[in-house]
This record gives structure tokens, C-alpha cells and sequence, in this order.
């Protein structure tokens, strides 16, 4: 199952950069960009849109994130036009462009159906934003470590720390255990979810700082276990 | 295209094209005007935009021949979403779009089916841009023509449910002027979008103008 993301942008380079941002994190799913006119001005392409829905549809559904006011408008009437059985799985989400485009790649890439590559949409601007900020997240979000949670440290390899990519393969190394939580962050500080790639790298864990890795779930051992190996070998 | 039953005069595929053509000749010599008033408030294409729309609409009636009335309103409004950049591709693209599922695959369209039409244009423009009475934008000349449309339709032939439409349009166009706009690109512009008709208003109000006069005759 992968569900496949449609970048809507007035901009042709725009809507082409956070595809390749994107796809850096996600190689593997349907991302296609829809920027720009037809003969490349600024503006937005009801033929390029409707043709970017059908590219990146394989059955799984679409997630669309847009930039600006007439985007959508395209985007919604493109929908209209759609065979009706198209449209059902084709979800337009108001999201921050870039971190809409990662957090839901990163969730395609991993497998997640179409409301959960939404839902990863959706929820990226605000916690990129809590991350950014200390770590202040919607207390559904907090992390409540119990005693009986497998916890490790592991000390970070990779030069640039846990940006981007790193964090994105972690994501992805992780959703083999479904059911299993694991959170990242610094010792005694708030740790960030590690399926949540940009609170991840909102956490900022540099070269050479040892982090707490906590798990929970049924497979929390050998997740742990793994993602402590990856931080110390490095992934980059 | 008269239809001598009843005395109703209803329109036929023939005319809904013929229609369509004097609507794209209305377009075309108000072009100017359009862009004019779009200058004051927006950015200035409106005009260019809807006649390169319509051209693009003349283009395809020379080279295909819809059979139903139904089949030319969704030619119009996929070649106007396809060419009109813009607001108003979409806009003006699901209205036609609207008023074509609204008349189905009937043959012929009698006044009850003009109104129809009318009221399901007007309900696709206000569910895609989410615009009110009163924030200045095409909406203030499609609502009172729906309301006077359906209002003609027990007394009246096609025609006159147009021209009631048309009347209205222009009266709600005008009625744009002291609006300040609250929707698209004018809204940026506050209190200085005060004092200049709304540019997507008057393309509207010339739209069913033209159908009316063509209707007429």
C-alpha cells in the first residue's frame, strides 16, 4: 500500500523543489508536482493538476498540499471534474507546504493509509512549530515514560547529527514494529516521538551528544536495540 | 430553434451553440473594459483572460458538435477551466460545469430548465469560492439573476427568463460600486477597493446579456 502526494504551487520550481526535498526522505512513493501554468508562468493548471492526480493515484489514494488561495481552487475543481471513485481517495490538506510534504512522505514511505498520510499532514505545521519552540507539544503528544519502558542511550554518529534524513530513516526503520512507540531526545529532557520526523530533527541532537532512546510496546526491546545501533553506527 | 408547441419557445442544442457564440463576441468587444476594471482592483487579465477562454470555446464548437445542450455548457467549462487563469478558470469553468449536470441530456431546455441551470451555476461558484452577497464578486450579479430567473420562469419563454436574469445581473453588478471587497485579490486592497465595480460582476452580467439577446432573437 502506498499512498501517493500531489505538490500543487503557482511556482513550476517550487512545487519541483519540495517534490525533490521530499523525495530525499521517501524515495520509493508517487510525488509529483503540479506548479506553474502550461506554458510556465505563475499561476496554477487545472489540466496539470488533474494529470498529476492520475499520475500519482495507484488505487492507495492521494494526499494534495497546495500553496496559495487559487491553488485550492484549481485543485477543488479538478476534484469535480474527477471520476466520482477517484475522488473518494484524493484528500486536499491545509498544511505548511514544505513540512506538509515531508511529514507526509515520510508516513507514505512507511506504509501509512490515506487518512494517517492526512492526519501526518495536517499535524506537521504544529509539531514542527512545538518542536522548534522547547518541546511544547499537545499533551496527547507528550511522551509518558513508565518504569517498565526499554530504555537505552546511544551516542550520535552521523556529522550533521539527526537532521533530516537521518530521522526520516529512522521513521521508516520503525514501521515494522506498529505497534511499538520509541522516543528520542536528550536525557532528562522531552523526548520527541521518532516516527515524527520533524519533531525529530526539531530535537537538534548533534555529533557526539548522547541521547535517551525510551520504547514502549510489545516490540520495544528489539526496536530500541535497533535504533540505538543505527544512532551509533550513523546513517548518513 | 423555436419550439412552436404551446406557444413556448424552448432552445435546442443549435441555439445553446449560438448562444455560446454571442456570448464569446460580447467577451471579446468588452475585453478592454474588463481588464480595465480589473486594473483598478485585481491584476488587470480579466478581460484578456475570458476572451483567450472564449476563443479557446469557438476554437473547439468549430471542431466538434455536441449533441445535447448539456454536452456544449461541459465543452464550455472544461476549455474555460483549461484556458482562464486565474480565479476565474475554475469559477466560471464550474458554473458551466453545474448548469450542464443540471440539464442533463435533454434536448431541448425550456425556462424551468434556463432557471435550473441558472440556480446550479450560482451554487457551484458560491461552494468553490465561498463567496456572500455583498463581498463583491460575481456572486452579487449571479444571486438576484437566479432569484429573478426563477421568478420568470411561470410566465415566461427562455427568453424572457434571461432577460429577467440579465436585468438583475446588471443591477446587482452596479451594486458592486460601494462594496468593499471581502473575497480573491481585490480584498487586499480594503478600504481603496471601495468605488470601483468588481470586475467578475460585470463579466457576469454581460454573460447573460448576451444569452438573453441571443435567446430574444
Amino acid at each position: 500500500m502506498t499512498v501517493g502526494l500531489v505538490i500543487v504551487s503557482h511556482s513550476r520550481s517550487l512545487a519541483r523543489g519540495v517534490a525533490e526535498l521530499a523525495a530525499q526522505m521517501a524515495p520509493d512513493i508517487r510525488l509529483v508536482p503540479a506548479g506553474g501554468t502550461e506554458d510556465d508562468q505563475i499561476g496554477t493548471s487545472f489540466d496539470l493538476v488533474t494529470a498529476a492526480l492520475e499520475q500519482a493515484d495507484d488505487g492507495d489514494g492521494v494526499v494534495v498540499l497546495y500553496d496559495l488561495g487559487s491553488a485550492l481552487l484549481t485543485t477543488e475543481t479538478a476534484l469535480e471534474f474527477a471520476d466520482p471513485e477517484q475522488a473518494e481517495r484524493i484528500i486536499v490538506v491545509d498544511a505548511p507546504l514544505v513540512e506538509g510534504a515531508v511529514a507526509a512522505s515520510v508516513a507514505a514511505q512507511g506504509g501509512a493509509d490515506l487518512n494517517a498520510v492526512g492526519e501526518a499532514a495536517r499535524m506537521a505545521g504544529q509539531s514542527w512549530t512545538a518542536a522548534r519552540s522547547g518541546g511544547r507539544v499537545a499533551a496527547s503528544q507528550v511522551p509518558v515514560i513508565q518504569e517498565s519502558d526499554i530504555r537505552a542511550q546511544a551516542k550520535v554518529a552521523d556529522s550533521a547529527g539527526i537532521h533530516a534524513r537521518p530521522a526520516s530513516i529512522l521513521a521508516r526503520e520503525l514501521t515494522v514494529w506498529p505497534d511499538t512507540t520509541i522516543w528520542i531526545g536528550r536525557p532528562g529532557a522531552d523526548l520527541a516521538d521518532a516516527r515524527n520526523v520533524l519533531a525529530l530533527i526539531g530535537e537538534g541532537l548533534r555529533q557526539g551528544e548522547t541521547v535517551e532512546i525510551a520504547g514502549h510496546g510489545p516490540d520495544a526491546e528489539i526496536a530500541v536495540a535497533k535504533v540505538r545501533r543505527l544512532i551509533n553506527a550513523g546513517m548518513d | 430553434m423555436a419550439d412552436a408547441r404551446e406557444g413556448e419557445s424552448g432552445c435546442d442544442t443549435a441555439g445553446v451553440v449560438a448562444a455560446i457564440r454571442a456570448v464569446a463576441a460580447t467577451v471579446a468587444e468588452h475585453k478592454a473594459e474588463l481588464s480595465h476594471l480589473d486594473r483598478e482592483i485585481g491584476d488587470g487579465d480579466h478581460g484578456e483572460n475570458l476572451a483567450k477562454g472564449f476563443n479557446a470555446v469557438l476554437a473547439k464548437l468549430d471542431q466538434q458538435q455536441p449533441e445535447t445542450p448539456g454536452a456544449v455548457l461541459k465543452l464550455v467549462a472544461t476549455t474555460l477551466i483549461s484556458t482562464v487563469g486565474g480565479a476565474s478558470g475554475p469559477l466560471f469553468g464550474t458554473a458551466f460545469l453545474r448548469a450542464a449536470t443540471s440539464v442533463g441530456a435533454a434536448t431541448e431546455l425550456d425556462a424551468a430548465a434556463v432557471s435550473g441551470a441558472l440556480a446550479a451555476a450560482l451554487g457551484g461558484v458560491v461552494a468553490r469560492g465561498k463567496a456572500e452577497v455583498g463581498d463583491k464578486t460575481m456572486v452579487d450579479a449571479l444571486t438576484p439573476a437566479g432569484a429573478a430567473a426563477a421568478a420568470a420562469v411561470g410566465s415566461g419563454s427562455v427568453a424572457d427568463v434571461l432577460s429577467a436574469a440579465a436585468d438583475a445581473a446588471a443591477e446587482g453588478a452596479a451594486s458592486t460600486v460601494p462594496l468593499r471587497a471581502r473575497k480573491g485579490r481585490a480584498s487586499y486592497l480594503g478600504e481603496r477597493s471601495i468605488g470601483h465595480l468588481d470586475p467578475g460582476a460585470a463579466s457576469t452580467s454581460y454573460l447573460l446579456r448576451s444569452l438573453a439577446e441571443s435567446a430574444a432573437s
